[in-house]
C-alpha cells in the first residue's frame, strides 16, 4: 500500500516541490518539465523521440491501466512503440495504477520503465504542477529519491538533443519503387509506418546527412526534440531543396525548420501544446480538426516570407499549426497527422503529400 | 462573422413529458438549453410538455408553453395553431422523436411547411430502424451485431436458429431497452417476442456479445463537417447490462490508444454518413481479448449519456447542439467554461468520473432484483475524483441507500457466485465481499464479465479497510488515514472500522492536517486558465484551484440522485431558490450530485459543488467557503434530513430552525404538538416491539398504518389489515431506520385526502395553495392525482385546513416552505403529516397560481418583506389537475395497484377550464387512452361494486361493451346490465381475459382489486398485470374510475382545448 513506500518529489527550478512516491527505476533525474493532457497512450508518449530530455506530467490521473504490449515487430519497427526504447527522463503522475488489464499487455508500466531505467513519480498534484507551468512557463526540474538530492538542474535545449536520438547510420525499409528521404531528428515510428501502408519505401537518413544530393521522390523532415535552432546542418541542408521542387514535409520540429529554411522566425512557446485535443483550423475554410500535438516551439507565422503562407492555426492560441508554399510542394504541420497517440482527423495529408510526388 | 444557416424566427420544443424509468430530468437540462439558446438567437420558442415540474415550463423560459399530452393529436393541433417555421425533435428523448418520426411519416411537417432542425428525420429513421441501420453500417464497411430484423414470430424463431442461441432480442423505437433482452432458447424468444410485438411491428434477433466491453461515444458535428468526440465513456458492466443500468466511468479506463482512437474514427465516419447535425451518442462492444467491435447503436438526439457527458465533461452539449443546429459552425462558438477557447476541441479530463444508477427495487415484491438488458433503475448520481476508488465510493454514498460507501455495509449474500454471476442491484458489494472471501481476482472475472482492472480497484479499498481494522483511531497512522481518504474512505467508515466516531475521525484528521482540496472542472486540463464554476473535492490533491474570497455566500443543498418519491419537482425549487438568491444579490453555491438536473448546469449558480450531500461534505464545503448560512428546505428528504446535524456542527441554517424542523420531522415530539394545540390526528403509539403494537392495534381496531419516522415516499409504509400482516409489516419497517422507532397509527377508510402547500415568515402564513386528492386517503399523495382548486371539498374543511395551518406555522415559527396532508370524512380534519421543506407539489401550485411560492419563500428565508398573498380558491377561472406517472411496463412483475408505498415514478400537470378538461388531458399525458368501445370490468367487493353501478350505467349509456369477469358479470345482471363473461386467467379456460386482452379486444381494463381473498388476488394480478404489458389502459382506484366515466361522458377528445398557460393564467 502507498503508506508503505518509497517517498520522492519533484523540485521545480522555482524551488517548489511536489511530493509524491517512486515506481519504475528508482533514480535521480534532472530534466525540462512539461505536461501532456491527452487521457491514454502513455505507451506511445514515453516513446517519442520528442520528449527527450524532458520530465513529463500527465494531467490524465489515472495512469498504467493497460499496462505495457509486447515488442512485436513488424518491417523492423517497434508495432506498439513510437521508438526502441523509452525517451522521457522522468514521469510524473497522480495514480499510478500497479494492476493492469488488457489482452495485449505483456508487463506494468512500472516493469517497463524499470527495463529502461527511467523513474516515476505517483501521488503527485499533477493539476496543482500543470497550473504552476502554465502560469511560469516550463520549468527545468529533477526528481529527487529517497531526499538524496545530488544531482543539478539541466536545461536539455541547449544541446543538440536530435543528435542524441537520431539514427547514426542510413537505415532503409523496402516497399514500393516510390521512394522518401525520411531525415531523422527523433522521428516516431507512427510516421514511417504511414509512407510503408501506402506502399513507399523510406530511406531513413540521420539528422546531419545531406540529404539534398539524394535523388528521390520526396523529402520528409521529421519530428524531434528540443530548439529548431540547434539544427543548423539540417537547415542548410533544406535551403538548398527548397530551390528545386521535389516535395517536402516537414512534422513538427520538421515543419520548424522548414520555416527556418524558408527564411521565418521561431520562438518558445510559454508551455508548449502537448496533447490529443488541439483544435487546428484550415486557414480560409472553415474546417477545424482535433490533432495529437508535442512541441515547445513554434514557427512565427508573421515572418514567413511572401512565397510562404500560414496553413493552420491553433484555435485555442492562434499559434501557427502548419506552413504551405504558394507555389511548390512544400508543407509544414506543426502537428502530428500520424497522431499515435491521438485523433486520426488529419492523416489525410499523407495522401496530400503522396498526390504531390506522384505528379 | 455569426452567419445563422436558416431564417428561422419561431421554433416549437418538443418535451419528454413524465419523469419514467428510462426517460428522466435528463431532457428538462436538455431541453432548458435548447431554449435558451434559441432565446440567445433572438428566436421566439414554444413548448410542448405536460411535466409541470420541470425548469424548461418555467415562464422565463419558453415564451409559450403547453402543458398537454406529447402525442401526435395534440401537437398537429398546437402545429396549426401556432404555426411555427422550425421544429426541435433531439431534445425531448425518445418521446419527442417518435413525434417527430410521426409527424413526418403523417405529411404534416411539410404540409405545415416545418423545417426539422438538426439531424434530418431520414436519418433518424436510419438509427431507429435496426435493420435500415445495419445496412447503412454495412454499406461504411463496418461492424454490427450479426442480426436480423422480424416482423412475426415464426420470422423471429427462424432467425434465432440461423443465429444461434442464446440471441440478444431487441425492440426498435424503444426507450431504455424496453423488452429487449436476452433469450437462450425457443420459448423464452417466443415469450419475449409476444410481448414485443404488442407494442412494436418490428424487433431484431442478434448476435449476442457475452463478456464484450461496452462504450460509448459522444459526438457533435456541426453543417460544415467538422466534427468531434466530446466525451468517451466505458461500462463497468459488460454487455447484456443495459447502460442506463451500468456503472459507467469517464472517460475510458481499459482501452489502449489506438483502440480508443478507432472506435474514435469509426464513431465519426458513421455520424458524417448518416448527416448528424447537432448531437449524438454511439454505442459500441468490444471485444475483451483482441480490437475487433461491433456497433450496438446510434442515437440521434440528445440522451441520458449525453446528460452525463456533458456533466461530466463540462462540455455544455445541449447548449452547443442547438447552436450547431441554427447554422453556427463549431469554431464559431465559445467555450463557455474557459471563455478564452472555441467550442471546437475535446475535453480533456484530469478526474475520473464514475455514474452509479439508483435502483428502487425493493418497493415492488413482485420485481426480480436482477439486472440486464432492460432498464429498471430509476436515477442516477455522478462522483468525481481524482482516483477511481475515491470516486466509486462517493458515487455510493451519494446513491442514499444507507450505504457508506463500498465496504462498511451491513449486507451479508447467501450464494456469492450466484450474486456475481446473475449481477444485481448489490452486484458491486458483492464484488467487494467475494474478495473479502479470498475469491481470486481472475475467478471473479470469469463469473462477473467485470474487467479486472475495475476488480483491482475494488481489492485495493478491502485491503485498505483490512489495513484500517488492526488500528484504533488513536494509534491510526497519518499515512494510513491519508491513504484512506484517498482511497474515498468517508469519516464515518473509518469510524466504523475503528470503532470511534465521526466527529473524532473528523478531528483526529483535521489535526493531522488531513483535508480535502477544491478542484475545478475546466474542459482542458488546466491548460488554459478557466472561469469556471464547475467544483468537485478530492483528497488526491495538495492546493485549492480558489481562493475563497467571496462574500454574501449561500449554499442551497440538492436532491441527489432522483428516485421514487423525489424528483426533478426537487431541482425546480432548488434552481428557484439560486435564482432568487441571484436576484437578492447573494453569491449562490449549490452542492448536489446528479447529472439529470439543471440545478447543475454550468449557468445555473454562481458556484456548482458536484460532490456528496454528506454531514461531512457540507462541513468541509463549509470550512472552506465560510458562507452566510445554507437553506436546506429546497432539496427534498435528503438535506432536510441533514438540517439537525449541520445545526449541531454549527453550520448556520437559513429558514426554519432545524430544532422546529426536529419537532415536525419526529412523529413523536410532532404529535406531542398536536395535542398541545388541541389539532385532530389519527391515534396512534410508537412501539419498538411487537407484542406493544399488536395490543395497540386490536385497541384501535384494524386496519392500521406502520410506519417509521424519517420517511419520504413511504419506505416501507404499510397498511396493515390483521394480526399476521402487522408482524410482517413491522419486520420490513424496523430494517429502515434503527434509530427511529416504529409508530402505528389507525387508518381512516373512506375520508378524502387534502394537502397545503405553503410559505410562510416567522410563523406567519403568507402564501398558500389547498389540492384534493381524487383518490380516497390510502393511496400515497405521490401516487394521488390533484386537484387545485378543490372542486369536491366543503368550505369548512377548507376553513379548518387553513386555522390548522396557521396555528403549525406559529408554534412552529416555519420561515420557508411547508407542507402539510390531511384527512377529512365529513367535515372532520385531521393531521397525517408535516414537513418543514418544499414538496412534490409545489412546482404545480406555483405554476397553477401563477405564484412563485419557492421564490417567495427565498425571500422570506433571507429576511425581505413580502407581504400576504391571499388568492382564493374561487380566483381561478381554470382547474390543474397532477397526474402520476407509472413505469410499471418496465418493472416487470410489479402489480400495478396503488397503495401507502409510493409507486409512481413522474407526473404531469394539465390546465382546463373545467375539472374534466384538464383530467382527461394529464391522463392523456401518462399514457391513458380513451376506450373506443370495450371494458373490461372487475370491481372488486360488493359495496365498491354498487359503488360503481351509476358509472357501469353512464357507460353503457354511452354505448360501450362489457367483458366482465363472473362475480362482477353476475352483479351487473342483477342489477340489469349486460356483459360477456370471462373466465379468470387461472381457469385456464375459454373465453379467457388474458385471450381477449392478448388478441386486443379489449380498450380499457377497470380492475379493483380485493385485498383480501389470495386466489382471486392473484387472478386480479395477472390480470392488471396483463393490461400493462399490453400497454391497455388499466384503472384500478374506485374513485379515479368513477370521475374518469364521469369526464369522458361529459367531455370529448374533440372538446379539450387547445390553450397555452398564458392563455389561462
Amino acid at each position: 500500500m502507498d503508506h508503505k513506500r518509497h517517498m520522492a518529489k519533484l523540485v521545480l527550478e522555482d524551488g517548489s516541490i511536489f511530493p509524491g512516491y517512486t515506481f519504475g527505476s528508482k533514480r535521480s533525474v534532472a530534466g525540462e518539465v512539461v505536461f501532456n493532457t491527452g487521457m491514454i497512450g502513455y505507451p506511445e508518449s514515453l516513446t517519442d523521440p520528442s520528449y527527450h530530455g524532458q520530465i513529463l506530467t500527465l494531467t490524465y490521473p489515472l495512469i498504467g491501466n493497460y499496462g505495457v504490449p509486447g515488442e512485436k515487430k513488424e518491417n523492423n519497427l517497434f508495432t506498439y512503440f513510437e521508438s526502441d526504447r523509452i525517451h522521457v527522463e522522468g514521469l510524473v503522475v497522480a495514480d499510478y495504477s500497479a494492476d493492469y488489464s488488457h489482452w495485449n499487455a505483456e508487463k506494468s508500466l512500472s516493469e517497463w520503465m524499470k527495463q529502461h531505467h527511467v523513474v516515476g513519480v505517483s501521488g503527485v498534484d499533477t493539476r496543482a504542477l500543470t497550473k504552476k507551468l502554465r502560469e511560469k512557463g516550463t520549468m527545468l526540474g529533477k526528481i529527487v529519491c529517497d531526499d538524496k538530492d545530488d544531482i543539478s538542474l539541466e536545461d536539455p535545449n541547449k544541446r543538440n538533443l536530435v543528435s542524441e536520438v537520431s539514427f547514426k547510420e542510413p537505415f532503409v525499409y523496402e516497399k514500393g519503387s516510390t521512394k522518401v528521404v525520411l531525415v531523422d531528428c527523433g522521428v516516431k515510428n507512427s510516421i514511417i509506418r504511414a509512407f510503408l501502408e501506402r506502399n513507399l519505401t523510406v530511406i531513413r537518413v540521420p539528422w546531419n546527412y545531406d540529404f539534398s544530393k539524394e535523388k528521390t521522390d520526396g523529402i520528409v523532415i521529421s519530428n524531434g526534440p528540443g530548439d529548431p535552432k540547434q539544427c543548423l546542418t539540417i537547415i542548410e541542408n533544406l535551403k538548398r531543396v527548397l530551390s528545386g521542387n521535389i516535395p517536402i514535409l516537414g512534422i513538427c520540429l520538421g515543419s520548424q525548420l522548414l520555416g527556418l529554411a524558408a527564411g521565418a522566425d521561431t520562438y518558445k512557446l510559454k508551455f508548449g501544446h502537448r496533447g490529443q485535443n488541439q483544435p487546428c483550423e484550415e486557414i480560409g475554410t472553415r474546417r477545424c480538426y482535433i490533432t495529437s500535438q508535442n512541441h515547445g516551439y513554434a514557427v512565427d507565422s508573421a515572418t514567413l516570407p511572401q512565397d510562404w503562407r500560414e496553413w493552420f492555426c491553433n484555435t485555442n492560441d492562434q499559434t501557427n499549426e502548419g506552413i504551405i508554399h504558394i507555389s511548390k510542394p512544400f508543407f509544414g504541420t506543426q502537428f502530428h497527422p500520424e497522431a499515435s497517440p491521438g485523433p486520426d482527423d488529419t492523416e489525410f495529408l499523407f495522401d496530400m503529400f503522396l498526390r504531390a510526388i506522384s505528379k | 462573422m455569426r452567419v445563422r444557416r436558416f431564417n428561422i424566427k419561431k421554433v416549437l420544443v418538443l418535451g419528454s413529458g413524465a419523469i419514467q424509468i428510462g426517460q428522466a430530468g435528463e431532457f428538462d437540462y436538455s431541453g432548458s438549453q435548447a431554449i435558451k439558446a434559441l432565446k440567445e438567437e433572438g428566436i421566439e420558442t414554444v413548448l410542448i410538455n405536460p411535466n409541470i415540474a420541470t425548469i424548461q415550463t418555467s415562464d422565463h423560459l419558453a415564451d409559450k408553453v403547453y402543458f398537454l399530452p406529447l402525442d401526435i393529436y395534440f401537437v398537429e393541433k398546437i402545429i396549426a395553431k401556432e404555426k411555427p417555421d422550425g421544429i426541435l425533435l433531439g431534445f425531448g428523448g425518445q418521446t419527442a422523436l417518435n413525434v417527430g418520426v410521426e409527424l413526418s411519416e403523417k405529411g404534416i411537417l411539410q404540409e405545415q411547411d416545418i423545417k426539422v432542425l438538426g439531424t434530418p428525420i431520414s436519418a433518424i429513421q436510419k438509427t431507429e430502424d435496426r435493420d435500415l441501420f445495419v445496412k447503412e453500417l454495412e454499406e461504411m464497411h463496418l461492424k454490427a451485431p450479426v442480426s436480423q430484423a422480424v416482423n412475426g414470430i415464426e420470422e423471429a424463431v427462424r432467425a434465432a436458429e440461423r443465429i444461434t442461441y442464446p440471441v440478444m432480442c431487441r425492440v426498435a423505437y424503444a426507450l431504455g431497452g424496453l423488452g429487449s433482452g436476452v433469450v437462450h432458447n425457443q420459448a423464452e424468444l417466443i415469450a419475449l417476442a409476444k410481448k414485443a410485438f404488442a407494442f412494436t411491428k418490428q424487433i431484431s434477433i442478434e448476435e449476442y456479445l457475452e463478456g464484450w466491453k461496452e462504450l460509448e461515444y459522444e459526438i457533435v458535428r456541426d453543417s460544415y463537417n467538422n466534427c468531434i468526440v466530446v466525451c468517451s465513456m466505458e461500462n463497468a458492466d459488460p454487455m447484456g447490462i443495459h447502460t442506463g443500468e451500468s456503472i459507467v466511468v469517464a472517460p475510458v479506463q481499459t482501452l489502449k490508444a489506438s483502440e480508443n482512437f478507432k472506435l474514435r474514427s469509426i464513431a465519426i465516419k458513421v455520424a458524417r454518413h448518416l448527416g448528424i447535425i447537432g448531437e449524438c451518442n454511439i454505442q459500441f462492444a468490444l471485444d475483451p481479448h483482441s480490437e475487433d467491435y461491433r456497433i450496438i447503436e446510434l442515437n440521434a438526439r440528445l440522451s441520458r449519456s449525453s446528460a452525463l457527458a456533458s456533466k461530466a465533461t463540462g462540455y455544455p452539449l445541449a447548449f452547443i447542439a442547438t447552436k450547431l443546429i441554427l447554422g453556427y459552425g463549431l469554431t464559431e462558438i465559445d467555450n463557455m467554461i474557459t471563455k478564452e477557447t472555441s467550442a471546437c476541441f475535446e475535453p480533456a479530463l484530469d478526474y475520473v468520473v464514475v455514474k452509479y444508477p439508483r435502483w428502487d427495487l425493493q418497493k415492488f415484491p413482485n420485481v426480480s432484483l436482477h439486472i440486464g438488458s432492460e432498464m429498471k433503475s430509476v436515477g442516477e448520481v455522478m462522483a468525481i475524483a481524482r482516483t477511481f476508488e475515491e470516486a466509486i465510493q462517493k458515487s455510493i454514498r451519494m446513491l442514499d441507500i444507507g450505504m457508506n460507501g463500498l465496504v462498511c455495509n451491513s449486507l451479508t449474500f447467501d450464494d456469492l457466485e450466484k450474486e456475481l454471476m446473475e449481477p444485481t442491484d448489490k452486484r458491486m458489494f458483492a464484488i467487494a465481499e467475494a474478495i473479502k472471501h479470498g475469491y481470486s481476482i481472475d475467478r471473479i472475472y470469469r463469473l462477473s464479465k467485470v474487467d479486472p482492472w475495475f476488480l483491482y480497484k475494488i481489492r485495493n479499498i478491502v485491503e485498505i479497510e483490512k489495513e484500517l481494522a488492526r488500528y484504533t483511531l488513536e494509534d491510526l497512522p497519518a499515512s494510513l488515514l491519508k491513504e484512506a481518504k484517498e482511497k474515498g474512505f468517508s469519516d464515518l467508515q473509518l469510524a466504523k472500522i475503528t470503532k470511534s466516531t465521526e466527529q473524532a475521525v473528523r478531528e483526529t484528521r483535521k489535526s493531522q492536517g488531513i483535508i480535502p482540496f477544491v478542484k475545478q472542472i475546466d474542459t482542458l486540463a488546466a491548460e488554459y486558465p478557466a472561469k469556471t464554476n464547475y467544483l468537485y473535492l478530492t483528497y488526491n490533491g495538495t492546493e485549492d484551484d480558489l481562493a475563497f474570497d467571496e462574500e454574501r455566500q449561500v449554499i442551497v443543498l440538492g436532491g441527489g440522485a432522483y428516485r421514487i418519491g423525489s424528483s426533478v419537482e426537487f431541482d425546480w425549487c432548488c434552481v428557484n431558490a439560486v435564482m432568487t438568491l441571484k436576484e437578492l444579490s447573494y453569491r449562490t453555491i449549490m452542492l448536489n450530485n446528479n447529472p439529470e438536473t439543471v440545478s447543475t448546469d454550468y449557468d445555473t449558480c454562481d458556484k456548482l459543488y458536484f460532490d456528496e450531500l454528506t454531514l461531512e461534505r457540507v462541513l468541509d464545503i463549509c470550512e472552506k467557503e465560510n458562507p452566510l448560512g445554507v437553506i436546506v428546505s429546497m432539496g427534498g428528504q435528503i438535506p432536510n434530513n441533514l438540517a439537525l446535524p449541520l445545526h449541531n456542527a454549527g453550520v448556520q441554517i437559513l429558514g426554519t430552525s432545524p430544532l422546529d424542523i426536529d419537532r415536525a420531522e419526529s412523529r413523536h415530539k410532532f404529535s406531542q404538538l398536536l395535542d398541545t394545540l388541541g389539532i385532530a390526528q389519527p391515534e396512534w403509539k410508537e412501539s419498538t416491539t411487537i407484542a406493544e403494537a399488536e395490543a395497540f392495534a386490536s385497541r384501535v381496531e384494524y386496519p392500521v398504518l406502520v410506519r417509521p419516522s424519517y420517511v419520504l415516499s413511504g419506505a416501507a409504509m404499510s397498511i396493515a389489515l390483521s394480526k399476521e400482516e402487522l408482524k410482517d409489516y413491522l419486520k420490513i419497517a424496523s430494517e429502515v431506520n434503527e434509530e427511529h422507532p416504529v409508530v402505528i397509527s389507525k387508518f381512516i377508510t373512506g375520508a378524502k385526502e387534502i394537502e397545503i402547500d405553503a410559505v410562510a415568515k416567522e410563523g406567519e402564513l403568507c402564501c398558500y395553495a389547498i389540492s384534493e386528492h381524487i383518490e380516497n386517503a390510502g393511496v400515497h399523495s405521490g401516487d394521488a392525482t390533484m386537484v387545485l382548486p378543490p372542486q369536491r371539498t366543503y368550505l369548512e374543511t377548507m376553513r379548518k385546513i387553513k386555522m390548522i395551518s396557521r396555528k403549525i406555522a406559529k408554534s412552529l415559527n416555519i420561515t420557508g416552505p411547508f407542507n402539510m396532508q390531511f384527512i377529512a370524512k365529513d367535515n372532520d380534519v385531521q393531521v397525517i403529516e408535516c414537513n418543514l421543506r418544499s414538496s412534490r407539489s409545489f412546482p404545480f401550485v406555483s405554476k397553477v397560481f401563477k405564484i412563485n411560492f419557492i421564490d417567495l419563500a427565498t425571500r422570506m428565508i433571507m429576511g425581505e418583506n413580502v407581504s400576504p398573498i391571499d388568492r382564493s380558491a374561487f380566483d381561478l377561472d381554470y382547474v390543474g389537475v397532477k397526474a402520476p406517472q407509472f413505469s410499471f411496463i418496465r418493472l416487470k412483475g410489479s402489480d400495478p395497484t396503488l397503495g401507502v408505498d409510493m409507486a409512481s415514478t413522474g407526473e404531469v400537470a394539465c390546465l382546463g377550464d373545467d375539472f374534466n378538461e384538464a383530467f382527461l388531458k394529464s391522463l392523456i399525458s401518462v399514457g391513458f387512452r380513451l376506450p373506443k368501445k370495450t371494458i373490461l370490468l372487475s370491481t372488486g367487493p360488493v359495496d365498491s361494486k354498487a359503488d360503481f353501478l351509476h358509472s357501469t350505467r353512464i357507460l353503457e349509456e354511452m354505448g360501450f361493451e362489457f367483458y366482465a369477469t363472473k362475480g362482477t358479470a353476475e352483479f351487473m345482471a342483477a342489477n340489469g346490465i349486460e356483459a360477456e363473461v370471462l373466465n379468470w386467467p387461472l381457469e385456464n379456460k375459454e373465453p379467457n381475459v388474458f385471450s381477449y386482452l392478448s388478441d386486443g379486444k379489449i380498450d380499457l381494463v377497470i380492475n379493483i382489486p380485493k385485498n383480501i381473498e389470495k386466489e382471486e388476488l392473484d387472478n386480479d394480478y395477472l390480470i392488471r398485470r396483463k393490461a400493462v404489458d399490453l400497454n391497455i389502459t388499466l384503472i384500478t382506484n374506485l374513485q379515479l374510475a368513477k370521475r374518469f366515466v364521469e369526464a369522458i361522458h361529459k367531455t370529448s377528445l374533440a372538446a379539450l382545448k387547445i390553450k397555452s398557460w398564458h392563455e389561462y393564467v
